[in-house]
């Protein structure tokens, strides 16, 4: 029976592990997602999940247990958010270039300095350029949901590269929303179990991963690699169908809100989304035609869907939750805008970056209204698109004559 | 020997053959010097060996025998640890035309 349940983003990630069976947790809890291994540790406690919790004494070491997990053969989960996923950062590559399946639970938050303990994009978009599948989440239904593929995903014997799965710190990992946990049978039957090619356990077969390669082999490795998170693009939206035939529930690249007839769009991640839609609802009982392109794949990205999707819309604003210094725009508007190159000139929106919510900065249905009335006026009177928008910032003119 | 294309590779970097070190010949780190060996004045007491970080020292019946130039490096460790003295050492570095 599918329960209909009231849980929180992070208990819903630790429902969606506890119902695959995983081998070997790696545990070092960090706020925000720290409930995530909570949960599990608690669940591990009184008996209802046989599972190897270990408590590992750095972020580097869980990442690097979970690697080690996995090349053995098990399912593993670890979570991390800002600090704790960067300094996870070398072993990222690692886990990524062995193709190992892994899934780490992220909720994100910003990166110091300063101090900040709120939701924005910075960790996880650091992350972007290490080779593992990223899937950003709405709501903690679609955190639930998206754990399940993630494995699913990631295990596939075409694919067999790590997964995160992140979403918005606090705002999505501790508000209680209405959850459907499917029946633990049916998740079962969902995934099936892990079976790896090869497991560094057996010592009939012994062998070396992660040895030493020259110059005349790493190249070649490299590109197998690529070549597993290429062929995830497909599996990705197998997946998705998969589940959404089973659960109803269907997951793509993208959610696109009223896009269809839309002039001008908004594209956006993770829980912002939620407000963008509202934000829309009202422009559109305005007479506007806005519409919502919410990305769920980050990497592998889908820009050849992308760019067909938003073929033919005067202007899009494009929101990224980080700031990158030195760079066109965030790490968002810039993969779009190169997907959208290829464009004839006449069916190319024009392109607006904005930035907003950083260390937890709120986005408002006004500052949407804003926007939206901004790229409109900038669209009609040919104005250049360069140059960055920072919604909802501090700004005084100072005179100094 | 041929190397495998990227497409012919196991995902991730698996190696199922032990010791496949040995298929990758490190004797072109040579660059200048290299161990001669002379049997005459060798009192086979096997410090080369041991220190030889390529195990490019070659042994026969229990004596040392020559050196494997395919995987000597030219670090000159071997000459610098054989004890012979009062004779002229049996591994000295000489130098190599490349």
């Amino acid at each position: 029976m599918r329960a209909n349940k009231v849980l929180d983003g992070n208990t819903a990630v630790s429902e969606a592990v506890r119902q695959l069976d995983p081998d070997v947790v790696m545990a070092y809890p960090s706020a925000p997602g720290a409930p995530m291994l909570e949960r599990l540790a608690m669940d591990i406690a009184n008996g209802s999940l046989d599972t190897e919790l270990v408590n590992m004494e750095s972020p580097q070491s869980a990442i690097s247990g979970c690697i080690g997990a996995s090349a053995a053969g098990g399912r593993v989960f670890s979570s991390a958010s800002s600090q704790e996923l960067a300094q996870m950062h070398e072993m990222l590559f690692i886990a990524s270039s062995l193709r190992l399946p892994i899934v780490i639970g992220i909720a994100d938050r910003a990166l110091s300095a300063p101090i900040n303990y709120y939701a924005d994009h910075s960790d996880a978009m650091a992350e972007r350029d290490c080779g593992w599948i990223q899937l950003f989440c709405e709501s903690p239904q679609e955190a639930y949901d998206n754990i399940i593929q993630a494995y699913k995903i990631s295990e596939h014997q075409d694919v067999k590269t790590p997964v995160m799965v992140a979403m918005d710190g606090w705002i999505t990992s501790h508000t209680m929303e209405n959850v459907s946990i499917e029946e633990p049978s049916e998740i079962t039957d969902f995934m099936g179990k892990r079976i790896p090619t090869y497991s560094l356990l057996n010592s009939t077969k012994p062998l070396t991963i992660g040895s030493f390669s020259s110059p005349n082999y790493y190249f070649e490795h490299k590109l197998n690699q690529f070549q597993g998170m290429e062929n995830s693009r497909k599996i990705i939206r197998e997946v998705g169908k998969e589940f959404g035939d089973r659960f109803g529930r269907y997951y793509g690249y993208f959610e696109t809100y009223k896009l269809d007839d839309a002039e001008y769009g908004i594209i956006i991640m993770s829980s912002a989304a939620g407000t963008a839609k509202e934000a829309i609802d009202r422009l559109r009982s305005r007479g506007e035609k806005v519409g919502l392109l919410k990305l769920r794949v980050f990497r592998p990205f889908p820009f050849q869907e992308i760019q067909e999707r938003l073929l033919g819309l005067k202007a899009i604003a494009i929101f990224d939750r980080n700031i990158v210094p030195g760079s066109q725009g965030g790490p968002l508007y810039n993969e779009i805008r190169s997907a959208m190159y290829f464009c004839e000139d006449n069916l190319r929106p024009k392109i607006f970056p904005y930035i907003f919510g950083l260390g937890g900065r709120e986005l408002n249905l006004s500052d949407i209204d804003n926007t939206i009335k901004e790229i409109k006026e900038k669209t009609e009177k040919v104005e250049s698109e360069n140059g960055f928008h920072f919604v909802n910032v501090r700004y005084r003119q100072v005179n100094n004559e | 020997m041929s190397h495998e294309a990227w497409n012919e590779l196991k995902p991730g970097t698996i190696i199922e053959d032990p010791g496949s070190a040995s298929n990758h010949f490190t004797g072109h780190y040579r660059k200048g010097l290299k161990p001669e060996f002379n049997e005459l004045n060798c009192i086979h007491c096997f410090f080369c060996w041991v220190f030889c970080p390529e195990n490019a020292i070659m042994t026969e019946a229990e004596k040392i025998s020559g050196i494997n130039y395919d995987y000597c490096k030219g670090c000159g460790i071997c000459a610098n640890e054989c004890p012979v003295e009062n004779k002229p050492k049996p591994l000295i570095m000489i130098k190599e035309v490349i």
